[in-house]
């Protein structure tokens, strides 16, 4: 019941929210700065991307974002209100205004970007989907899951991807769905399921988590294109650039070299594009409705997007997830960033 | 000037009566209340269709008519993923009102069983009744579920491993796997049997209290009308030579294939929705017997009736009057509850239709008025048909 509960309280909130939202139109940044807050949907939990710690610290590539949009809008990275959220929450939750920005891991389809009214700011993760099966069922490939069961979270990109791999291979499988990713990998672990799915930086996440991760592997095949990234509501055009140039900043302070260590000695560089970059020439952030240093403060208080994945997923962190698609297009990757000028 | 005046108030009078006619005050305060809902309901919808447009988020129901693109674990009617989103809908409401029959007709017996059993003279089953309802009534039922869930997952085997039953059934983690009975052609023949027995058990039944009510004579009813309801269709199997064939469920790869599978999420539900509303029904039968004078057993007994005689036709009678109504209400909760179905992986309702198919399509609004009005309908005629059951049963005055 609670479900359904919460389900409607959403409608409601749709109903509710929108008449203020029809008559005053007011902008996210405004509404942001007056609260002093930015409200931010992120996983319920999910070590790398969005999770909260013992003593309630929220840390995570996604999280990340969250933060330097707070600290490019707000001047302080810490100003930010957490709201996790399940899959199939998070959308009714943007919708009705209740978040200024998801920051979920969440995949950039067509009717997410149309029908539903949102918009995407960028790819901070390009990822796809896998398997994780036990080491125990002898599988090097996912087209020996003839006649499996898998286990699923609902309400994301991934059940459908599942179908489709399954009904594209003519193979057999029975999934079952859960709307808590702590319930599906239980099934799994409890061997209610074969196989267990989802993107491959969750499944290394997930695994983790298992009593004996050693038991358990990633089967090499992706089955599916998901690149992640933060989203808006379609409704504000202001708004939707700014969580966009916050992503761009991010992408260029690492191709410029611009760390948060070396950030207040780069203030001083005579390379035009870091002084673009951190507000010693041009207008930029103000073009975006922020001041000048708005992407310095991004860099001073969270770091550039190489250490930003370093930290929360790769060699630093215990997922050591390789970088590979999500390097930079410098260095054979995909991450490349418009110029600021 | 003068003329006038001395029409007006009469007028104005007769006027100012109407306004205090209550009959008319009444229907005046109705038509304005409902006038002040319509106008309240046509802006709430202009509104969010304003907002919904406004929004570039698709409204309307033309998306019931789309290509779904997922499967669900278990449906009983056929379905794959590249069925509409309206034939998913009716998958979930399928699986929800199997689960809320069974779950009815489960809590029920147990009900019924531990709530005489708390009235028992033995001290130790009273008690454990009483401990029964105690514990179970107050733990939340979505703990329940969790419980019964893993409870069940960790106690059984992997497929590799599982456990044979008698008869070519298998039990593992997967679920219970029966042999599907097959009709082979003859089978018909049992059908129509079957539908004789039926008619000739009511038509019994019918000649039976007649000749009670006209000559005070008793038939056996029962062994009689069992007899044609199993009696005939078995003789009609035995004649048509075994018309049905059994499909048994195999290892075939990673799991058993053919056959009736039941999976452990809905036995899990199952468990933990009966016994959850057993123990509210257990407590609704006892107040139902408590609530039945003293003086009625004792009268019945001076009768001479016997005690099973006593508690069929002076106890259970009028304890039903007092049972069926909030009897009502926990069929009614166990109907709504089985929506946290989505917690344990069950492919309800709620998890299908308010949660996939709202996620894919992202129209809220329109999957969350269906949801309520799918739930309302459920629960309107299950009171519809509980009052009718107790308008049957209440006392006729005379």
């Amino acid at each position: 019941m609670t479900h359904l509960a919460r389900g409607a309280l959403l409608a409601a909130a749709v109903l509710v929210a929108m008449p203020s939202a029809a008559s005053a139109q007011q902008k996210t940044l405004d509404a942001v700065k007056q609260r002093g807050q930015l409200v931010c949907g992120v996983h319920t939990g999910l070590a790398g991307f969005g999770a909260a710690d013992d003593k309630g610290v929220w840390a995570g590539l996604d999280v990340d974002y969250c933060k330097a949009t707070a600290a490019a809008v707000l001047g302080d990275a810490n100003k930010i209100r957490y709201v996790p959220t399940t899959p199939k929450e998070r959308f009714t939750a943007l919708q009705s205004r209740e978040l200024d920005l998801l920051a979920r891991s969440t995949t950039w389809t067509a009717s997410r970007d149309s029908s539903m009214g949102f918009s995407f700011a960028g790819v901070n993760y390009y990822d796809g989907q896998g398997f994780m099966v036990k080491k125990s069922a002898n599988i090097k490939s996912a087209k020996e899951l003839a006649g499996a069961t898998v286990c699923v979270q609902t309400g994301t990109t991934t059940e459908l991807n599942l179908a489709d791999f399954f009904r594209t291979n003519n193979l057999q499988y029975k999934p079952v769905v859960f709307e808590k990713v702590d319930e599906a990998v239980r099934a799994y672990a409890t061997d209610r399921c074969d196989a267990y799915t989802t993107d491959a930086s969750g499944l290394y996440s997930v695994r983790l988590q298992l009593a004996k991760p050693d038991d358990h592997i990633v089967l090499p095949d992706i089955i599916s294109k998901e690149p992640l990234g933060p989203l808006v509501r379609q409704d504000d055009f202001q708004w939707f650039t700014i969580v966009k140039w916050v992503h761009f900043a991010l992408l260029n302070a690492e191709e410029l070299g611009v760390t948060q260590a070396n950030v207040d000695q780069m203030l001083g560089s005579a390379n035009p594009e870091i002084k673009r970059l951190l507000g010693k020439e041009g207008e930029f952030g103000k073009g975006l409705g922020l001041d000048n240093d708005w992407a310095y403060r991004i860099v001073k208080q969270v770091g550039n997007y190489g250490e930003v994945f370093e930290r929360n997923v790769g060699a630093g962190s215990r997922l050591k997830i390789d970088r590979g698609l999500n390097r930079l297009w410098t260095k054979g990757g995909l991450q490349y960033a418009p110029p600021i000028r | 000037m003068a003329v006038s005046t001395s029409i007006r108030p009469s007028r104005a009078a007769a006027l100012f009566g109407l306004i205090y006619r209550p009959e008319v005050r009444r229907a005046v305060y109705q038509v304005v209340l409902l006038a002040a809902l319509a106008f309240v309901a046509v802006w709430v919808v202009n509104n969010v269709a304003e907002n919904l447009r406004r929004q570039n988020i698709a409204s309307g129901f033309d998306f019931l008519g789309r290509t779904s693109g997922f499967d669900v674990s278990q449906s009983l009617i056929e379905y794959s993923n590249v069925s509409t989103y309206g034939r998913a809908f009716w998958v979930g409401l399928l699986n929800t009102l199997l689960v809320a029959a069974l779950g009815i007709v489960a809590a029920t017996v147990i009900g019924f069983v531990v709530g005489i059993a708390r009235l028992s003279s033995n001290w130790l089953i009273a008690r454990l009744a009483t401990a029964y309802v105690e514990i179970v009534r107050n733990l939340p039922l979505l703990l329940q579920l969790f419980f019964w869930y893993f409870a069940v997952l960790k106690g059984l085997p992997s497929p590799r491993q599982s456990y044979a039953l008698p008869g070519g059934a298998y039990f593992n983690v997967r679920g219970l796997y029966l042999p599907a009975p097959v009709p082979q052609p003859g089978f018909e023949a049992v059908a129509i049997a079957f539908a004789v027995g039926l008619l000739l058990a009511v038509a019994l039944w019918w000649w039976a209290r007649r000749r009670q009510a006209l000559t005070g004579q008793r038939f056996p009813v029962l062994w009689t009308s069992l007899l044609a309801v199993v009696g005939l269709p078995l003789a009609a199997f035995l004649v048509a030579g075994n018309p049905i064939g059994l499909e048994y469920p195999e290892l075939k790869g990673f799991n058993f294939q053919g056959g009736i599978a039941v999976l452990p999420e809905l036995m899990a539900l199952l468990l933990g929705l009966s016994i959850y509303t057993a123990s509210f029904i257990a407590e609704i039968v006892r107040a139902g017997i408590l609530g039945v004078p003293k003086g009625q057993t004792e009268a019945a007994q001076a009768l001479g009736l016997s005690k099973g005689l006593t508690l069929r036709l002076v106890v259970i009678p009028q304890a039903a009057r007092i049972i069926i109504p909030p009897l009502t209400s926990q069929y009614l909760n166990l109907t709504k509850n089985s929506s946290l179905a989505v917690a344990i992986g069950y492919p309800d309702f709620v998890s299908v239709f308010t949660g996939t198919v709202l996620n894919q399509t992202g129209q809220a609004v329109e999957v969350i008025l269906i949801t309520m009005g799918v739930f309302l309908t459920l629960s309107l005629v299950t009171s519809l048909f509980m009052n009718w059951f107790n308008r049957r049963m209440a006392l006729v005055e005379r």
